[in-house]
């Protein structure tokens, strides 16, 4: 089904390509020694490089190349052993070079490729263009002062990774889907941290619309869209803004836009019209990055597991179905978590616990997998009680919800709370005959062939055992006492 | 090339320069003489020339990731015009 927008003259399809900033996970800048930690002390994290103080000199961190090196891999894209860095030239009060850091003719990445799945299960390869590395921007905080801005430089020459795909989304589900992808391999690669709120992961949305069949239109950039449904929001929003505008016999200008989240609508953005000649050149500073193969190859040899694979190989070796792996699968530490709890244990009951009663308490406690109270290694041992029959299904509920309260292991609520499960078959019998006795009215109507008494039977037994005996047991012998 | 005076007034305003009118013709005449060298290097033959942007084999020394400056707040803002705590301070830009 191809998506598309109905205007006054008729169907109009929406043309989308992604130009994603990935601050890249490092202790360190790109070009400097100071410390990249979100949160900190305004301007405690700047050297004299990051706030462009004259005669520094830029020297850029192993581990950010590396990690650029990583993203590539992880995208199928071309790693380029030779790159080189530009000075982008544009002038604003929180970048104090008076330049960016970038690459522009040489990126380290080229060309590569991100398949998404979308809702109806279609898969759809999007290309990607390029990735390069640059250099972070300071923060500027207008609403602090009546006629002032207020600049944080913390930020300045963090290094981020600009990721740029193929104008190849077609809808705002897809262009959804891309960045969803894009950030879950981000995650699991461990180059990005994938925070959208504290601004590790922003979007610039190219959006164009055209007729069926023809060309491209001219485009218009959103910039910083800061949510995946941001994103999708200003897709459709400013879409049907071109379609407007080329329906009213306009022409839709090339420029860059502000998505207004409060309104649902995009608005120009005036104030860089003039800025768009950045007059890059090379950095006379930094001599071209030459990578060795070898380390590449090192690097590409030490890529973990993507998701892609991850899900393949639940669905193929721990027989879980397409869907319930993809859940799995989301997020690496969901995944990581449910694979210690799987560890050596029926991983399809492990799904079923993690699923079901582990993501509901999680949902219930608002807490993230990360800081769960009940640990893969405390709910893999309540997995262990369940196989060698010291809990029934049931009690293993009432040892859970126990174990999201106080955080203990199972084996010490099973111990403190006598909820061991009675598999004692005197026990059992004693327990039978005990409320035989004292129901005999209704083991009479029984005889007489009121055959739904037998659940009230289990029921009682398994009440005055406190719910502890084994269920198949107790069914066992009732039915023999009972002569069923 | 030649360089006519709008693009000198549009270069100077791209770098934040103040050009005054007078000064324009001179600045024309300089940056075409620099422009006349450059097309003089092109009449050299450089087929099979890699483009260089830097001397010699000179490649990229990298630093391990290690944070070894930074807190230095009071520092970097000592030469700021005007700063609010530990704020660098700007006349206000809006987008």
């Amino acid at each position: 089904m191809t998506y598309v927008l109905d205007g006054a003259t008729g169907p109009w399809e929406v043309v989308i390509g992604l130009e994603v900033h990935a601050q890249v996970t490092s202790e360190s800048k790109l070009f400097s020694g100071a410390a990249t930690a979100f949160g900190a002390e305004p301007n405690s994290q700047v050297s004299f490089v990051d706030a462009g103080f004259p005669g520094m000199l830029p020297v850029i961190n192993a581990e950010c190349v590396a990690q650029a090196v990583r993203t590539g891999a992880g995208l199928k894209a071309e790693i380029n052993l030779w790159s080189r860095f530009d000075r982008k030239n544009y002038f604003y009060a929180d970048l104090p070079q008076g330049y960016q850091i970038s690459q522009f003719e040489f990126p380290i990445v080229g060309k590569g490729v991100l398949e998404i799945e979308l809702a109806d299960g279609t898969r759809k390869d999007i290309g990607i263009t390029r990735l390069h590395l640059e250099q972070d921007a300071g923060k500027s905080l207008h609403d602090q002062h009546a006629t002032k801005s207020y600049i944080d430089l913390n930020r300045s020459g963090v290094a981020l990774m600009e990721i740029v795909s193929e104008p190849d989304m077609r809808s705002p589900e897809e262009a959804g889907a891309y960045l969803t992808k894009l950030r879950q391999i981000l995650r699991y690669l461990g180059t990005c941290d994938g925070n959208m709120e504290q601004g590790s992961l922003r979007a610039d949305v190219n959006v164009s619309v055209r007729k069926s069949g023809e060309e491209f239109r001219t485009r218009c950039e959103v910039k910083n869209v800061n949510s995946i449904r941001y994103v999708m929001q200003a897709v459709e929003a400013e879409a049907k803004r071109q379609i407007e505008v080329w329906e009213a016999g306009e022409k839709v200008t090339q420029e860059t836009r502000l998505f207004d989240t409060t309104r649902g609508m995009t608005r120009s953005m005036r104030s860089k019209e003039d800025a768009h000649d950045y007059r890059y050149f090379p950095d006379p500073d930094l001599p071209p990055l030459v990578l060795d193969e070898g380390w590449v190859e090192e690097l590409r040899a030490a890529l973990p597991e993507l998701p892609d694979a991850r899900r393949a190989r639940y669905v193929q070796d721990f027989g879980l179905s397409p869907y319930d792996a993809h859940v799995l699968v989301l997020e690496k530490e969901t995944a990581a978590f449910y694979e210690e709890v799987a560890q050596g244990r029926d991983p399809k009951q492990a799904a079923n616990w993690v699923m079901g009663d582990f993501f509901a308490a999680l949902n219930r406690t608002g807490k993230a997998i990360t800081e769960s109270p009940v640990s893969a290694k405390n709910l893999g041992a309540l997995l262990d009680l369940i196989a060698d029959s010291t809990l029934s299904g049931k009690l293993a509920k009432e040892v859970f919800e126990a174990m999201v309260e106080t955080g203990e292991t199972p084996g010490a609520i099973v111990e403190a709370r006598g909820l061991r499960q009675v598999t004692d078959t005197g026990a059992i019998e004693a327990a039978v005959d005990a409320m035989l006795a004292a129901n005999a009215d209704k083991v009479a109507q029984y005889h007489a062939g009121k055959a739904t008494l037998f659940g009230f039977f289990v029921g009682q037994t398994m009440k005055s055992m406190q719910g502890r005996g084994n269920p198949a047991l107790v069914n066992d012998v009732l039915k023999r006492k009972l002569g069923a | 090339m030649s360089l006519d005076a709008a693009t000198i007034r549009r270069v100077a305003n791209l770098a934040r320069l103040r050009v005054e009118d007078d000064e324009v013709p001179r600045l024309q005449a300089e940056l075409n003489g620099i422009l006349g060298w450059i097309e003089q290097l092109q009449a050299v033959d450089t087929t099979g020339v890699e483009a260089m942007s830097g001397g010699g084999d000179a490649i990229l020394p990298l630093r391990p990731d290690v944070v070894t400056d930074g807190g230095q707040a009071e520092a970097v803002l000592a030469n700021a015009p005007d700063r609010a705590g530990v704020f660098f301070a700007v006349p206000k830009v809006v987008e």
